[in-house]
């Protein structure tokens, strides 16, 4: 990159715009989103001024933002509420999930067993399994940390699986050559070899255990058994409290976003002396 | 002084037997006979290798060596015990682990077997020193360029000094300038160690240059077609690479290698 820089004043024309490009998406990339964003604000605001919605049915940012930061006691222990069922969910996903994978990959007739009731977990919609978690489970924490992981796990479950098989045969030659025990072969082949597929699945499942704890209070909620930031949704909803509730919203949205941003930046450090995705694209 | 044994020994056929494969079969699951009726006698400190077209099963007759695969029939003998530690293979690629720093790479083999970081430390800078890479232990294998990955390998290969390196189209993917760079650090490495080589190859060139024996292959059946005995005396540098001598022998491994793929081009060409 420096060396770019340095001889820009000697390069040819077609380099020289070559050059200019780079620096202008290096900026555009952070400019232009932002300033998207911004427009859309805007014209949110707009629309509501011209057309005179009454704030009940679509409050302006404003309100919104002023919501956000009165009812913020209220809001933010609620978010607390929904964060430590997330966490927990993620950590449960990320133990069930890897520990499964790693049964998985000792032998293929465990996986060929197994498997098929991942995959029935994973597309049965949580939305009709809770009514039997609810009729079964009575401690509320647990019925909601037992939802979201069967939303979240499944996502680490696949990848770390396709991770473990898809070692390089000739690595695996290298250490059968080497009188490698299974467990060695696990330990510096298998897992490291994984990483990538592991943290590629934990950043979905992230996403995947937010949604399924806002889901689990969702139905939850309904009954009124929870606190988290899905009651408060349904409850602002039931007054019509339309401010409050897209605070919540955005509460549940910049969360998320947190978590993506967090996992990446951790998947990158993992990753970025020698996974091809983690590399700076050299030319 | 060294040397010159060495190429005394192999040439006369003097030193001790290590290998001897005989009537060696290898027929796949699919039908396919990769090897038939091969015998083989590899002696103590040879550097033989295995020249032959694609699909002639030199390969396969490597990884029987290795004992990454079972004979279909006939038996290898090894002279006195041999385990795997005793074997070093090196791969078509350089095959590392590419989390793992070049110092660790280099380590993987002793720590398998149980060597902690601080007892292999002297037995891998010095292998790294041997390969030339001394300085790059802490580099990851994507920083380097291919040959210097290669040689990583190579010396991995060597780290628990084994007592034969099989070698399968080690430098097949490198350029001709490292290649010969590699073709020659490899035979310095031998001529030191004298420990045994099997190199597999589909050069002509490269496996003149190398061995003391030259052992042609023939394809379906994968088997043996004849073999050369290459006399010119180690070392061999630079000026063995363009000397008559050297273009002499090539055209004889080179002529015994066009016979080999004659004799495949019969009804057995057409049949698979």
């Amino acid at each position: 990159m420096t060396a770019i820089e340095d001889t820009a004043l000697k390069l040819d024309p077609e380099e020289a715009r070559r050059v200019r490009q780079e620096r202008l998406e290096r900026i555009g990339k952070w400019v232009l989103p932002l300033a998207i964003m911004v427009l859309a604000i805007w014209l949110w605001d707009r629309i509501c001024v011209w057309n005179g919605i009454p704030q009940y049915i679509l409050p302006r940012p404003g309100v919104v933002l002023q919501t956000l930061h009165d009812d913020a006691p209220l809001l933010f222990s609620s978010l607390l509420v929904t964060l430590r069922i997330t966490f927990l969910s993620l950590l449960l996903a990320v133990i069930g999930g890897v520990g499964l994978a790693v049964l998985f990959a000792q032998s293929k007739w465990v996986e060929m067993s197994f498997f098929p009731f991942a995959i029935v977990l994973q597309v049965t919609p949580i939305v009709a399994i809770f009514p039997l978690i609810n009729i079964y489970i009575n401690n509320q924490t647990t019925k909601l940390l037992l939802c979201a992981w069967i939303v979240a796990f499944f996502p680490i479950l696949s990848n770390t699986t396709l991770g473990l098989n898809s070692v390089d045969r000739n690595l695996r030659d290298l250490f059968k050559l080497n009188g490698a025990t299974r467990w060695q072969q696990l330990r510096y082949l298998r897992l490291p070899a994984a990483m990538p597929y592991f943290l590629g699945g934990l950043k979905i499942a992230g996403g995947l255990s937010l949604i399924g704890a806002v889901v689990a209070e969702f139905v939850a909620g309904a009954q009124g058994q929870s606190s988290g930031l899905a009651s408060r949704i349904i409850e602002a909803g039931y007054r019509l409290n339309a401010p409050r509730l897209f605070a919540a919203l955005i509460l549940i949205s910049l969360t998320g976003i947190l978590i993506f941003l967090v996992l990446s930046l951790v998947s990158h450090l993992i990753l970025r002396r020698w996974h091809e995705s983690a590399l700076k694209q050299e030319r | 002084m060294i040397q010159e044994k060495v190429a005394q020994a192999t040439a006369s056929g003097e030193s001790p037997m290590l290998l001897s494969l005989r009537n060696v079969g290898k027929v796949f699951s699919n039908g396919v006979t990769a090897l038939s009726q091969v015998d083989l006698a590899i002696r103590e400190g040879d550097f033989l290798s295995l020249l032959g077209p694609s699909g002639c099963g030199k390969s396969t007759a490597l990884r029987l060596i290795a004992g990454l695969s079972t004979p279909t029939s006939g038996q290898l003998d090894w002279r006195g015990s041999i385990d795997r530690s005793n074997i070093g293979f090196v791969f078509q690629e350089p095959t590392l682990l590419p989390w793992a720093s070049v110092f660790d790479n280099v380590w993987l083999p002793l720590r398998l077997k149980g060597v902690s970081r601080a007892e292999a430390k002297p037995a891998v800078m010095e292998m790294l020193s041997r390969v030339h890479l001394t300085g790059f232990e802490n580099a990851v294998p994507r920083e380097l360029s291919g040959g210097m990955k290669m040689r990583v390998s190579i010396a991995r290969a060597m780290v628990t000094k084994p007592r034969i390196l099989l070698m399968d189209e080690p430098f097949a993917a490198l350029d001709e300038i490292t290649r010969f760079k590699l073709n020659n650090d490899l035979l310095e490495l031998w001529q030191d160690e004298r420990f045994t080589v099997v190199f597999v190859t589909h050069s002509v060139f490269e496996s003149v240059f190398l061995s003391s024996r030259v052992v042609v292959m023939a394809a379906r059946p994968g088997r043996v077609f004849g073999e050369l005995a290459v006399d010119a005396p180690y070392p061999r540098d630079e000026v063995f690479r363009t000397s008559p001598d050297y273009a002499a022998l090539c055209r004889q491994a080179s002529d015994v290698l066009v016979n080999a793929i004659n004799s495949t081009a019969g009804p057995h060409h057409d049949g698979h």
